[in-house]
């Protein structure tokens, strides 16, 4: 069904027993043209854009448990496209532009809400840095406004700006960030997915991928095996784990990163607020909690926990933009797997396995890329060619020198 | 996390910093595929889900360099052993 206004009051008057199953839980056919291994928010999304722009129905998604219990539903909800590389800018802001009409899109209230992303700098080094980024944003069409020191205040006054070791001194604000509802997001690209024919199938594992002559020929799943000539890996932290079995090694490492968040306040932050000096980022949900994070745990993990050193490095950090929050308790803290590259850039490319594709290496911040990395997955998926916005992404581009160094980190979490 | 270092005993990990998985010696520059191979050496990585070889450091401690391994899908330490005997 069509949601509206007027199905809301309907639904109001006859009660949950009128709103339909939103997506079918589909059993696995023997084969298929595409399969996407992954239910989050990128393989549906993935999905539903082959279906939507390429006309591709005959799709299944695989999830080995149930869609959107992965990163998906264990990420900060941020969403932004302030970055400062050429390679990376044009990916992040073809998301940003989906994401400002993807409610309209699916028809489904992702909850997208453009409250702004403030980036503090705390030294006049860092100010130019965050002046070139900036301008770098601005020469490809996106919004950004350095603030100075009055700027900042007025924003957010409450801010430790007298800080003895990391004073504020101004920000670099994007408008047009904000955050969205994560499961939202994954639950409307799914019920846009299946609607146009793609099969969703939950605790389906994959297990294998069969290779013959070097191409891909299906994939064994824990619900039995299924041909397919075209494979999407869509698996972010498990990514390596599911690559071994088509015999690729990647230039990626997995490593646990923390989110947590406070009792539900009175509305105090207005947007996201990002700390220059350290690594820790704020916003405030709806329902009130102050939601943040900060830096991925050192060590490789598949844990999808993290250990409370980290968890106190990143409480620190928010103390000293934030004194106030020393008040507050945090509820609850979770922890995901991240898809940690070499040069902190994710890749969308062709693998050296023919029909095999793959959408990984998001490291921390693939959430606020779901739109726009779909986009271009099934664009390569569908074509064959790299789509503009993502055609530095590329999986060989390590071997090559052409990495994109966007912060120059990757997965060396000590130099976070 | 804790970690048995073979000099100090069993202490917390943060008193440890992580260097990273073990990815073996670097390969001989004047190898005829010498590119290749330092390509793969740099970037490339196994990133097991089970037991993995990692470099820690006891740098609150002995400051020797410790080769633990350690299962990255539960944390527990599994062995550890001076990284140069």
């Amino acid at each position: 069904m069509r949601y509206s206004f007027l199905s809301l009051a309907l639904g109001a008057l006859r009660g949950p027993a009128m709103w339909p199953r939103v997506w079918r839980d589909a059993t696995p056919k023997p084969a298929y043209d595409i399969v996407i291994v992954g239910g989050g928010g990128h393989g549906l999304a993935t999905a539903y854009y082959l279906a939507k722009v390429h006309g591709l129905t005959n799709i299944a998604v695989l999830e080995k448990g149930w869609i959107g219990s992965g990163n998906a539903g264990r990420n900060t909800t941020i969403i932004r496209s302030n970055y400062r590389e050429p390679g990376n800018i044009p990916l992040y802001e073809l998301s940003m532009k989906l994401w400002e009409g993807l409610e309209r899109e699916l028809n489904y209230n992702t909850m997208v809400s453009q409250r702004g992303v403030l980036n503090l700098y705390h030294s006049d080094a860092q100010r130019d840095g965050f002046a070139r980024r900036g301008n770098a944003m601005r020469i490809h069409g996106v919004d950004a406004a350095l603030l100075d020191d009055a700027g900042v205040r007025a924003y957010a006054p409450y801010l430790d700006f007298d800080n003895a070791r990391f004073p504020i001194r101004g920000g670099l604000l994007q408008r047009r960030g904000g955050t969205a509802r994560h499961d939202a997001v994954v639950w409307g690209y799914a019920r846009g997915a299946d609607r146009r024919g793609v099969d969703i199938v939950q605790n389906c594992e994959v297990s294998g991928i069969r290779v013959m002559r070097g191409a891909v020929t299906g994939v064994e799943t824990s619900r039995g095996f299924i041909a397919t000539t075209k494979v999407g890996l869509a698996v972010a932290g498990h990514s390596s784990r599911v690559a071994a079995m088509a015999g690729l090694r990647l230039p990626i490492e997995s490593h646990t990163l923390q989110a947590m968040v406070t009792e539900g306040v009175k509305p105090l932050i207005p947007g996201v607020i990002t700390f220059g000096a350290g690594h820790f980022y704020i916003s405030q949900s709806d329902k009130g909690g102050l939601v943040f994070g900060g830096d991925i745990e050192a060590y490789n993990s598949y844990a999808q926990r993290g250990n409370l050193p980290v968890i106190e490095e990143v409480c620190e950090g928010g103390m000293a933009i934030m004194p106030m929050l020393g008040r507050l308790r945090v509820l609850r803290s979770w922890g995901g797997v991240c898809d940690m590259t070499m040069d902190g850039s994710p890749i969308i490319d062709r693998t050296p396995v023919g029909g095999l594709y793959f959408n990984g290496g998001w490291c921390y911040g693939g959430f606020k890329a779901t739109p726009g990395s779909g986009w271009c997955f099934a664009h390569l998926i569908a074509t064959e060619t790299l789509h503009d916005a993502a055609a530095a992404l590329r999986l060989d581009r390590f071997a090559t020198g052409h990495v994109i160094d966007e912060n120059g980190q990757g997965a060396q979490a000590n130099l976070h | 996390m804790r970690i048995t270092c073979p000099f100090c005993g069993d202490r917390d990990a943060e008193e440890f910093a992580v260097l990273g998985s073990d990815v073996g010696s670097r390969p001989d520059a004047a190898a005829p595929d010498a590119e290749l191979r330092f390509s793969d050496y740099v970037y490339l990585r196994d990133n097991p889900a089970g037991p993995n070889s990692e470099l820690w450091y006891h740098g609150s401690g002995c400051r020797r360099w410790l080769k633990v391994l350690r299962d990255t899908r539960t944390h527990q330490i599994l062995a550890v052993e001076l990284a140069l005997p």
